[in-house]
C-alpha cells in the first residue's frame, strides 16, 4: 500500500511538508497551517530518498508527553571559543528560537537562511553532526527530523564557513 | 407501585455504586426515579456539550461529585484546535449559583480558567477533591486560590495538565489549619514551589497517602518528606539524581525503607540510574510502576529493578527496556494486568523500539494481563494469534505500529488475522485501538465478534466503507468511534443515522464523507449536533456540498447546539 514516494527532478514540495496523510498518497491533504515550528520551503531533489514526510498526530501521544520526554542536552562549539557549552534541544519549539539561543550564548550574529546560498550576512554558519556522522546545514529539514537527528552543533567561522554557504 | 417506604429504597439505592446500574434504577418507574434523583451522589458526563449544568441541577439536587469530559480524544494529539471549547467555567457558575453542595470535581480535557478555579475554591464550603487530567487554560494563581480557600481540601491531583506556573507560592497558600490532604500530585508543574511550605504541609497531613512531587524538589526534600510521611501508599519522585556513596543517599536510602507502605511508584523525571538500589527494599511491595518518563532508566539498570518487582499489577514503561527487558517483565511480574509500553522517541522514529516478540513473551508470561498499550516497530499475524490465545481476558487492547500502514514483516500480509484471533478470543474487550497494514476484512470480524466493544479507535485503514459499515452493523454496545485517514465515505455514514444516538460520538477526519453527508446527518438526527472543524485559513467556508470535510465530530446531545464554538468548528 504505501510505495516508496516517485522521484523525480522537479521540486517537490511534499516531500518536507507536515501533511496529514501518508507519503505516496494520491489525496491532496490539506496543507498544515497550524505549525508551531518552521515550515520548510521547497527542496532540490538530489538522488537520496526523501525524508519521511511528518504525520500530524502520530504516532498517537498526548502532546503533554510529547513535550515532557527528558531534556536532549546536546554540545554547542563554535570556532574559536574556548569551551563548550550545552543545551537542551526540547526547549526550542523551531530553527529560529534556537539560533537565537545560540547567538546570545556565543555572543556573535547568524545571517539570513536561505535554501540556495545558506547563512548570508556574517562568518558564521551553523552546523551539525546527524546520526550518520555527518556535518550539515542546520535548517534544512524539518524541525522535528533535525531534534531527533541532531548529536552536537558546531558554529563554523570563516572560510570554511563560506565554502559551505555558497550554492555546493 | 411500593411496598417500600422511600427510606428504605434509598438506603438500597446507596449500595448501588455504578453510574450504568443506577441509570437503570432510575427507568424503573416514576417513584424510583424520583427517590434515586435525589439521593444520587456522584455523576458522570463523558462529553460535557451533551446536557446542559442547568439540567444536571434540576435533576440531581444532591450532587456531590462530578466528573466532565470535554474535548474529542483525538484532541491529545493536536487534532482540534485549541479553541474548540470544553469550558468548566459555565458548570462552576451554574453549581454556585444552584446552591448544590459540590465535594468533588473530575475534569478531562477541559478548558480550566483561573477564574473558573477561583470561583470554585470560594463556592462550596465542603469542597473536598479537584483532579484534573489533560486540561489546560489555568496558572498557579488558580492553584493559590484552591489552596487558599478550599479548607477540607483532601485531594489535589493534577495529571498531565499544561500548567503556567512561573510564580510559585501556590503551595504556601495552604493555610496552617489544613491538615485533611490525602492527596497532592503536582508532577506536571514546572515551576518551583516553597520547600519549606511542602514540608511543613506534609508535617501537617496525617492522612497523605499520596505524594507527587515534580522535577525541582531536590533529593534532600525528598528525603525529609519521606521521614516525615512514612505512611505514603503512593510516591511520585521529581528529580532522583545523587551519588550512590554519599551521605545524602544513605539517608535517603533509610527513609524510603521506612516508608513500608508504598505500594505505587511513579515519576524519576531526571534519574541516574545508579542510584536505583537504594529503591530495591520497596520493590517488592509495588503494584504499581510507572517509568514512562524516565529514558534514562534501560538496559540492565531497569531489569535490575523489574525483577525485584514481583507483584507488579501496573507497569507503565518506555520502548527503550526492549524485547529483552519484556522478556525479564514476563518472568518477574506474574501478577501483571496492566502494561503500557511508550514510544521513548515520541515523534516516531523508533530506533530503541519493542516488536511482536516483547509482546509474545509477556503474554506468555503473565496470563493475568488484561490492559495494553503498545507502541512497537513492527507486528506480526503469527504472534498477535498467540497473544490472543494467551491472554483471553483483554478489556483493552491498543496497539500502535510506529509505522501506520506496515504490513506483517513476515508474510507481508494485512494484520486483519491477527486482530481477527484478538476479538475472537476475548470476549470482554471495551477497547481497541488497530494500527498496521489493515483491509475491510479485519472490520468484518470485528463487527462479527466484539460484542462488547465500546470504543474504536480507527487510523490509516481498510479499503472501501464496507469496513465501517461492519462496525456500525455489528458492535451493539459501541459508544465512541473515532477514525481518522480511512476511505469511508457518505454511504458509510449514512446507512444507519439512527445509530449515532446510541453513541456518544464518532469522530471522522481525512476521509471521504462531504458537507453535503454530514448536512444530511443533521437534518435527520436533531438529537445530534454535527460539527465540522476546519482549520484553513479560508474565512469562508467553501458552500459547495460535494467537498470533502477535514474533521467531523458528531455526538449526541440532550440541549441542541453549543453557543461557544470558535470560528473554526461550524455546527450544522
Amino acid at each position: 500500500m504505501e510505495g516508496s514516494v516517485a522521484y523525480d527532478s522537479d521540486l517537490n514540495l511534499k516531500a518536507t511538508e507536515l501533511r496529514l496523510g501518508l507519503p505516496g498518497t494520491h489525496e491532496e491533504q490539506q496543507a498544515v497551517s497550524n505549525v508551531r515550528n518552521n515550515k520548510r520551503p521547497c527542496v532540490e531533489n538530489e538522488t537520496a530518498p526523501p525524508p519521511k514526510a511528518q504525520i500530524v498526530g502520530w504516532p498517537p501521544v498526548r502532546s503533554y508527553r510529547k513535550n515532557n520526554s527528558q531534556p536532549v542536552y546536546i554540545k554547542v562549539s563554535m570556532d574559536g571559543a574556548p569551551y563548550l557549552r550545552k543545551i537542551d534541544l526540547k526547549v526550542y519549539s523551531g530553527y529560529p528560537e534556537l539560533l537565537q539561543a545560540i547567538e546570545n550564548m556565543f555572543k556573535f550574529t547568524i545571517g539570513e537562511y536561505s535554501e540556495r546560498e545558506g547563512y548570508k550576512g556574517s562568518d558564521y554558519a551553523p552546523t551539525y553532526e546527524d546520526k550518520d556522522g555527518d556535518w550539515m546545514l542546520v535548517g534544512d529539514v524539518p524541525w522535528e527530523m533535525f531534534t531527533t537527528s541532531c548529536k552536537r552543533l558546531r558554529i563554523m567561522k570563516g572560510s570554511e564557513a563560506r565554502g559551505l554557504g555558497c550554492g555546493v | 407501585m411500593n411496598y417500600f417506604p422511600d427510606e428504605v429504597l434509598e438506603h438500597v439505592f446507596d449500595s448501588i455504586a455504578s453510574h450504568k446500574d443506577r441509570n437503570s434504577v432510575s427507568l424503573v418507574c416514576k417513584s424510583w426515579y424520583r427517590i434515586e434523583r435525589y439521593s444520587r451522589r456522584r455523576v458522570f458526563i463523558g462529553n460535557c456539550y451533551s446536557i446542559s449544568p442547568e439540567r444536571l441541577i434540576a435533576r440531581f439536587p444532591g450532587l456531590k461529585s462530578l466528573t466532565l469530559k470535554g474535548k474529542p480524544h483525538f484532541a491529545d494529539f493536536n487534532l482540534v484546535p485549541y479553541d474548540w471549547g470544553g469550558f468548566v467555567y459555565p458548570w462552576i457558575k451554574a453549581l454556585a449559583e444552584s446552591g448544590i453542595g459540590l465535594e468533588e470535581l473530575r475534569l478531562k480535557r477541559m478548558v480550566v480558567s483561573d477564574e473558573s478555579l477561583e470561583l470554585l475554591s470560594k463556592s462550596f464550603a465542603n469542597f473536598k477533591s479537584l483532579v484534573l487530567v489533560s486540561c489546560e487554560g489555568f496558572s498557579a494563581d488558580g492553584l493559590a486560590a484552591v489552596a487558599a480557600n478550599c479548607r477540607f481540601l483532601r485531594e489535589l491531583d493534577l495529571q498531565e495538565n499544561e500548567v503556567d506556573d512561573h510564580r510559585g507560592h501556590w503551595l504556601s497558600c495552604f493555610p496552617e489549619s489544613c491538615t485533611s490532604l490525602v492527596s497532592l500530585n503536582f508532577a506536571c508543574l514546572k515551576g518551583e514551589v516553597n520547600l519549606g511550605a511542602l514540608e511543613r504541609l506534609v508535617s501537617r497531613s496525617p492522612n497523605l497517602k499520596s505524594l507527587r512531587l515534580n522535577r525541582l524538589v531536590p533529593l534532600d526534600t525528598l528525603q525529609k518528606l519521606l521521614m516525615r510521611a512514612p505512611q505514603l501508599v503512593d510516591l511520585g519522585i521529581g528529580s532522583y539524581v545523587h551519588d550512590p556513596s554519599s551521605e545524602a543517599s544513605n539517608k535517603l536510602k533509610h527513609a524510603i525503607q521506612r516508608c513500608k507502605s508504598i505500594v505505587s511508584l511513579s515519576g524519576f523525571l531526571e534519574v541516574a540510574p545508579r542510584c536505583m538500589s537504594a529503591i530495591y527494599p520497596i520493590c517488592g511491595n509495588l503494584t504499581t510502576l510507572n517509568l514512562s518518563y524516565a529514558p534514562g532508566l534501560h538496559g540492565n539498570k531497569l531489569t535490575k529493578l523489574i525483577q525485584h518487582c514481583r507483584k507488579l499489577q501496573r507497569l507503565w514503561i518506555l520502548d527503550r527496556i526492549g524485547d529483552k527487558g519484556l522478556g525479564v517483565v514476563a518472568s518477574t511480574c506474574k501478577e501483571l494486568q496492566e502494561l503500557r509500553v511508550f514510544p521513548s522517541d515520541p515523534f516516531g522514529a523508533g530506533n530503541d523500539a519493542v516488536t511482536e516478540e516483547g509482546l509474545v513473551l509477556v503474554s506468555a508470561g503473565c496470563p493475568k494481563l488484561n490492559s495494553l498499550l503498545y507502541f512497537c516497530q513492527q507486528m506480526t499475524n503469527a504472534a498477535l494469534i498467540t497473544v490472543a490465545r494467551n491472554c483471553p481476558n483483554f478489556i483493552r487492547f491498543r496497539l500502535c505500529i510506529l509505522d501506520p500502514v506496515k504490513p506483517d514483516p513476515v508474510t507481508n500480509q494485512p494484520l486483519d488475522e491477527g486482530f481477527g484471533a484478538i476479538v475472537q478470543s476475548c470476549k470482554r474487550l471495551k477497547r481497541l485501538s488497530l494500527s498496521g497494514l489493515l483491509t475491510d476484512q479485519v472490520f468484518l470480524y470485528i463487527g462479527m465478534y466484539a460484542e462488547q466493544l465500546e470504543m474504536l479507535s480507527i487510523a490509516f485503514a481498510a479499503d472501501s466503507d464496507k469496513g465501517m459499515l461492519y462496525v456500525l452493523n455489528g458492535c451493539k454496545k459501541l459508544r465512541k468511534l473515532e477514525i481518522r485517514d480511512c476511505p469511508f465515505g457518505n454511504s458509510a455514514l449514512l446507512e444507519d443515522v439512527g445509530k449515532y444516538e446510541t453513541m456518544r460520538s464518532l469522530w471522522m477526519s481525512s476521509c471521504e464523507v462531504t458537507l453535503g453527508g454530514c448536512k444530511t446527518v443533521a437534518e435527520k438526527m436533531p438529537s445530534l449536533n454535527v460539527e465540522i472543524i476546519n482549520e484553513s485559513d479560508q474565512t469562508e467556508f467553501n458552500l459547495d456540498e460535494g467537498q470533502k470535510v477535514d474533521k467531523m465530530y458528531l455526538y449526541r446531545t440532550l440541549v441542541g447546539h453549543r453557543k461557544d464554538a470558535p470560528e473554526s468548528v461550524w455546527i450544522l
